[in-house]
C-alpha cells in the first residue's frame, strides 16, 4: 500500500473548521423544547445510614418540577458488578453518593432546590486505606453482593493472576535480583468538557439520550434495563453521541447521573439535561484508580531476565466500574514487556469508602509499567549493565509467543528503543544534575478483547451526488477517529476525502460496536470500512457492467463534438467491460484494460445516478460490514489468552535537570518513539502522541486527587494541576516506526493510549541518572525529591562517619 | 429584577433584559445564542470562555454582563470574515492540527488572536505567556504553538526572531 493517495499524508481533520469557528455542539450546547435542568444531591458523609430525606421544602420552590429519591422511584442497579444504584437507599458508601435529585426550569433553581433537601444521616465508621479495608473485622462497604448473598470481606470477588515457569527456581538461579514497592495516585481525567447528558422519552416510552459515552451500544443495553425497571419493558433506547470535550476513559461506564436524568425525564414527561460543573466533575466523577505494587525482577550474569513477580493491590472505592478490570491490561506488560520466561502476577481489588474509580487512558498499563520500568533500571545497576543495553538484550521480537500467550506478529520495540537512545544522545557526557532515562511499553494494538464480541460495523451509503455517508458506532471524542475513517474510505473508494461524511454516532442508525476503548477506534472502524468498501465496489462494478458502456459512449459522442479531429482508438469496449476489471480512482470509474482516453472515465456521481435511475432494476448503493478481530477472550484468573489482533510497542526517553535546592524537576527534552504499524494521518497521529505524553508528564510530576477520610480535597484546576503550556515548554521529538502489521488497516495499529504509558518511569529513571535518587510514589513532587535527596545525603554522611 | 442593558457583541448592539448578577458567559450563550464560548470551569481557571473585551482577552465566566455594557466584546463567532470565512488564526489552527476535541479551541484562538494583534511576531516564550491561562487536555500544546506560529506567518509577519525547533 505504498501508493496511497491519502493515507500517510497530513490532512486537517474533518471536524476542525467547525471547532475553530465555535460551531460544534457539545452536550453543554444542546437544548430541547421544554427542557428541564436536573441537579443531583450528593452525600455529605463517606459512610452513613440514611435516616430520613425531607424533600418538602425543595418541592415547594417555584420552578421545581420534580424531586426524586430512591424511596419514591424504582430501584435501578448500575455498574459492571451491579453493586451500584442510580439513587441510594438505606446507606451511603462514599461522599459523592447520589441521595436525591431535582428537575427545575433553570439551573439556578435546580441548585437552590438541591440545597433545600434535608438528609439526616447516622454516620458509620469507614475504611479509607487498603490496610483498613482488609483488616480483620473491618466495617463492610457492602454487606451483600448483587445477588443478595452476604459478604464477609471488602475484597472484590474478581480474580486476576498469572503463573508461568518456575519462579522459585528462576529466582535462585538469578545472578541479580531487585525488589521494590511502588505506588501510583488517583488521577482525574480532566476532560475540558464536563460530564452531562440529555434524556427524553416519547409518548410510547422510547428513550433518546445524548450522552458523553465511549460505549453507545453497551450504554444502550444498560439504559434499556433501566427502562424495564421504570415499567417500560421492550421500549427502544437510542443513544446519541454529540461532540465530546474529551473523555479519556470517563465514557466507558454508564453513570448514576445518566439514570437520574432518565428517571427525571420519566417523572416530568419533559426532556431533562444534567450537566456537571467543574467542581462536580472533580468531586463526583470517578478518577483513575491508584495502585500499590510490589515487584521483583531478576537477571542472569549476561543481563537476560530470569523472572518477574508482580503483586498489585488497588483501592477500588465504593463501587465497581469497568476500572475494576484494570488488571486485564496489567497482564500485558507484566507477562510480555521484554522476554521474561518466568512470571507471577496477582491483583486484588478492595472496596473502601473512597470515591469509586473508573477507566482512564492506558487502563492499568501505566500502573504496572511504572514499577516494571523503574525496577528494571535498578536491576541494570545491580548487574552493572547500561539500562538501554539491558533492555535491548531482552527486547521482544516478531514471531514470539509470550508467557500470556500473546502472539507477536510485528514488533518495532528494538527500533523504538534505538531511536529513543539515539535522539537522547544516550551515553553522552552531561552537565551535573542532568540525566537521561528511558522506558518502554507494550499495549493492545488490535483492540483488546474483554467482551464476547470485540467487533464493530460500518455502513457506507452512496447518494446521487457521489457523496459517501459513513455510519460507525464508535465515538469521536477528539482523538481523530473521523479523520482516519474518512481517509480510509476515500482511499478505498478512490474519492477525495471531502466526499466522505462521517455521520453522528447514534445507536439508531449505526451498526453495533463494543465501544471506543483499548486504542481500538481507528483499528476496528477502518478495518470494517475496508471490508464494507470492498462490498460496495463489487456492487458498483456489477451494475457498471450494464451502465458503463452507455455512459462511456455518451462521453465519446460529446468528446468528438468538442474535438472534431479526434480518432478514437480501435478498442473492443464490450469485451473490456467486466465487473472485475473496473477500478475507482480520482472520483471516477475506469476500466483497467482500456486505453487512457478521457471519455473512458465516468464520474462516480454520474455512474451512481445511472445505477439508481434504471426503472425497476434501479438500486442505490449501500454496503455494510462487521469486523471482528482475530483474538481470544483470555482466562483472567490464569492470565492467558491472545487478547489482541496485534500489539503496539514504544519507548520514551527523557532528559531532566534536577534542582537540588528545591527538588524541582525540569524536563529538558523528551523523545517518544512508537511502533504504530503505519501512519494514517501524521498530523492526528502526532496529536495523539503529544497529548498522551503530556498526560504522562502530568501523571509523573503534577497530578493527584487528594482525599481525607474519603472527601476529595482539591476539586478545581487551581488545586489539581494538569500541565499547562508552561510546563510543556520543552521539545518533544516524535518518531514513528512503521511495521506494516498484517492485521491493521493499511498496516496500522492502535495508537490512542500508548503515549502516556512509559512517560513516568522514563522521567523517574532520568531523575535517578541526574541526582541518584529513586522516587517510587507518583507523582514525583519537589517535596518527594527533596526528601529523597536529604535521605541520601544523610545516608552518605552516616556512611562516611561510620567508615574508619 | 432584571435590568435593560445594551451589549456590543461582534460589532452589533443588542438590548436585552438581564439579571444584575448574570455572567457575561451566560448572556452570550443563553440570550444571544453564541455557544462558541465554552464553560470549562466557571472559575477563571481554564480559559475556555475567553472572549475579547476591547481587544483584550478576558474570562467571560468571571464578568458580570452589566459591567461590560457598551464595551466592544468579540467572541469566536465574531472572528469569521466576510462570507463566513475563517480568520487567519482560525485557519492556522485547522491546518496545523491545533485542534482535537475542540473544547478549548475557541478560548485558545481568542487568546492567540489578542496576542498576535498586540505582537505580530511573538517568540515561543511569548506565545506560552499568552496562552498559559488556556488549558488543553488533548493536544499537549505542541501543535497549538505550531498553529500560533503558522497564524503569525499567515498574518504576514513571516520573519520570526526564534527558529521553530
Ligand atoms: S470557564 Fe471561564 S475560565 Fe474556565
Ligand atoms: S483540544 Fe481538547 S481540550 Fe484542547
Amino acid at each position: 500500500m505504498s501508493d496511497c493517495r491519502h493515507i500517510g499524508k497530513a490532512r486537517p481533520r474533518p471536524d476542525a473548521a467547525d471547532k475553530a469557528a465555535g460551531r460544534t455542539l457539545y452536550i453543554n450546547d444542546l437544548i430541547r423544547p421544554g427542557m428541564l435542568h436536573g441537579k443531583v444531591k450528593f452525600s455529605e458523609h463517606a459512610h452513613a445510614r440514611i435516616v430520613r430525606i425531607d424533600t418538602s421544602r425543595a418541592e415547594r420552590l417555584p420552578g421545581v418540577r420534580a424531586v426524586v429519591t430512591a424511596y419514591d422511584t424504582p430501584e435501578i442497579r448500575i455498574g459492571f458488578l451491579n453493586d451500584n444504584f442510580a439513587l441510594k437507599r438505606d446507606k451511603v458508601r462514599q461522599f459523592r453518593d447520589e441521595v436525591a435529585a431535582v428537575a427545575a426550569i433553570d439551573p439556578d433553581i435546580a441548585a437552590e432546590a438541591v440545597d433545600l433537601i434535608d438528609v439526616e444521616y447516622e454516620p458509620l465508621p469507614g475504611v479509607f486505606t487498603l490496610d483498613e479495608a482488609m483488616a480483620q473485622g473491618a466495617p463492610l462497604v457492602h454487606e451483600m453482593d448483587a445477588r443478595g448473598n452476604p459478604l464477609t470481606t471488602n475484597e472484590l470477588s474478581l480474580r486476576y493472576g498469572h503463573e508461568s515457569g518456575d519462579l522459585a527456581v528462576a529466582e535462585r538461579a538469578s545472578a541479580h535480583v531487585v525488589e521494590g514497592r511502588f505506588s501510583t495516585q488517583l488521577m482525574q481525567q480532566s476532560c475540558l468538557g464536563t460530564a452531562g447528558c440529555l434524556a427524553e422519552l416519547d409518548m410510547s416510552g422510547n428513550l433518546s439520550i445524548w450522552a458523553r459515552t465511549q460505549i453507545p451500544f453497551l450504554a444502550q443495553r444498560d439504559f434499556t434495563q433501566a427502562l424495564r425497571a421504570l415499567g417500560l419493558p421492550g421500549r427502544n433506547c437510542r443513544v446519541i453521541v454529540p461532540a465530546l470535550g474529551g473523555t479519556f476513559g470517563t465514557g466507558l461506564d454508564t453513570h448514576a447521573y445518566e439514570y437520574i436524568a432518565i428517571v427525571l425525564a420519566h417523572r416530568t414527561n419533559r426532556p431533562v439535561k444534567i450537566l456537571y460543573n467543574r467542581e462536580e466533575e472533580f468531586a463526583n466523577l470517578s478518577p483513575r484508580q491508584s495502585a500499590e505494587v510490589e515487584i521483583a525482577q531478576g537477571c542472569d550474569r549476561e543481563g537476560r531476565l530470569t523472572f518477574r513477580r508482580v503483586r498489585v493491590r488497588q483501592d477500588n472505592g465504593a463501587y465497581g466500574s469497568w476500572g475494576a478490570t484494570f488488571p486485564t491490561v496489567m497482564l500485558l506488560p507484566v507477562t510480555s514487556l521484554y522476554r521474561v520466561p518466568n512470571v507471577s502476577f496477582d491483583a486484588r481489588l478492595v472496596y473502601t469508602n473512597n470515591t469509586y474509580c473508573q477507566a482512564m487512558r492506558g487502563y492499568g498499563n501505566p500502573e504496572v509499567t511504572w514499577p516494571i520500568e523503574s525496577n528494571l533500571d535498578e536491576l541494570a545497576e545491580a548487574a552493572s549493565i547500561d539500562p538501554f543495553e539491558l533492555r535491548m538484550r531482552n527486547c521482544n521480537e516478531p514471531g514470539e509467543t509470550t508467557p500470556m500467550g500473546l502472539q507477536v506478529t510485528t514488533c518495532g520495540l528494538k527500533e523504538c528503543m534505538e531511536a529513543t537512545a539515539a535522539k537522547l544522545d544516550w551515553g553522552a557526557e552531561r552537565r551535573a544534575r542532568r540525566g537521561v532515562g528511558m522506558a518502554s511499553l507494550i499495549h493492545v494494538g488490535g483492540s483488546g478483547r474483554i467482551y464476547r464480541s470485540d467487533g464493530g460495523g460500518v455502513i457506507l451509503k452512496f447518494d446521487d451526488f457521489g457523496q459517501i455517508n459513513v455510519s460507525y458506532g464508535g465515538v469521536e471524542m477528539g482523538q481523530g477517529l473521523h479523520s482516519a475513517l474518512s481517509l480510509t474510505v476515500a482511499e478505498a473508494l478512490g474519492v477525495s476525502p471531502d466526499k466522505v461524511t462521517i455521520n453522528p454516532t447514534d445507536t439508531g442508525t449505526c451498526p453495533w460496536d463494543v465501544g471506543t476503548h483499548a486504542s481500538r477506534g481507528a483499528f476496528i472502524a477502518c478495518n470494517a470500512a475496508l471490508a464494507a468498501a470492498e462490498k460496495a465496489r463489487a456492487q458498483i462494478f456489477a451494475a457498471a457492467e450494464e451502465v458503463f458502456p452507455r455512459l462511456a459512449l455518451q462521453n465519446l459522442e460529446r468528446y468528438c463534438v468538442q474535438h472534431p479531429d479526434y480518432r478514437a482508438p480501435t478498442f473492443d469496449l464490450a469485451a473490456a467491460v467486466k465487473a472485475d476489471r473496473f477500478e475507482l480512482a480520482d472520483g471516477q470509474i475506469v476500466l483497467r484494460d482500456a486505453p487512457a482516453e478521457p471519455w473512458l472515465k465516468v464520474d462516480l456521481d454520474r455512474l451512481l445516478r445511472a445505477i439508481h435511475f434504471r426503472g425497476s432494476r434501479g438500486e442505490v448503493i449501500t454496503a455494510s460490514a462487521f469486523y471482528e478481530p482475530q483474538s481470544d477472550l483470555p482466562d483472567w484468573q490464569k492470565g492467558v489468552g491472545n487478547m489482541s489482533a496485534t500489539y503496539a510497542y514504544g519507548a520514551q526517553g527523557a532528559e531532566v535537570e534536577v534542582d537540588e535546592e528545591t527538588g524541582e524537576v525540569r524536563i529538558v527534552r523528551m523523545v517518544a518513539a512508537h511502533d504504530v504499524g503505519k501512519v494514517l494521518n501524521p498530523q492526528t497521529l502526532a496529536g495523539q502522541a503529544y497529548g498522551g505524553l503530556t498526560q504522562g508528564v502530568g501523571y509523573a510530576l503534577y497530578e493527584e486527587i487528594l482525599t481525607e477520610q474519603g472527601r476529595i480535597l482539591n476539586p478545581s484546576f487551581t488545586d489539581y494541576k494538569i500541565p499547562t503550556i508552561r510546563e510543556m515548554s520543552f521539545p518533544v521529538h516524535l518518531e514513528f516506526i512503521e511495521t506494516d502489521d498484517p492485521a491493521g488497516p493499511f498496516g496500522a495499529k492502535g495508537v490512542g493510549e500508548p503515549g502516556l504509558v512509559p512517560t513516568a518511569p522514563a522521567i523517574a529513571n532520568a531523575i535517578y541518572d541526574a541526582v541518584g535518587v529513586r522516587i517510587r510514589d507518583l507523582p514525583i513532587t519537589p517535596e518527594k525529591v527533596l526528601r529523597a535527596l536529604d535521605a541520601r545525603r544523610a545516608a552518605s554522611a552516616g556512611k562516611q562517619t561510620s567508615t574508619p | 429584577m432584571s435590568r435593560e442593558c445594551t451589549l456590543d457583541v461582534n460589532g452589533s448592539l443588542t438590548t436585552l433584559q438581564v439579571a444584575p448578577s448574570a455572567r457575561l458567559i451566560d448572556v452570550l450563550r443563553d440570550n444571544l445564542g453564541l455557544t462558541g464560548t465554552k464553560e470549562g470551569c466557571g472559575n477563571g481557571e481554564c480559559g475556555s470562555c475567553t472572549v475579547l473585551l476591547e481587544g483584550r482577552p478576558v474570562n467571560a465566566c468571571l464578568l458580570i454582563a452589566l459591567e461590560v455594557e457598551g464595551r466592544a466584546i468579540t467572541t469566536i463567532e465574531g472572528l469569521l470574515g466576510p462570507g463566513g470565512k475563517l480568520s487567519p488564526v482560525q485557519q492556522a489552527f485547522v491546518e496545523a492540527g491545533g485542534i482535537q476535541c475542540g473544547f478549548c479551541t475557541p478560548g485558545m484562538i481568542m487568546s492567540a488572536t489578542a496576542l498576535l494583534e498586540a505582537n505580530p511576531a511573538p517568540t515561543d516564550a511569548e506565545i506560552r505567556d499568552a496562552l498559559v491561562g488556556n488549558l488543553c487536555r488533548c493536544t499537549g500544546y505542541t501543535q497549538i504553538i505550531e498553529s500560533v506560529r503558522a497564524a503569525a506567518v499567515r498574518l504576514g509577519t513571516g520573519d520570526r526572531p526564534e527558529a521553530p525547533r
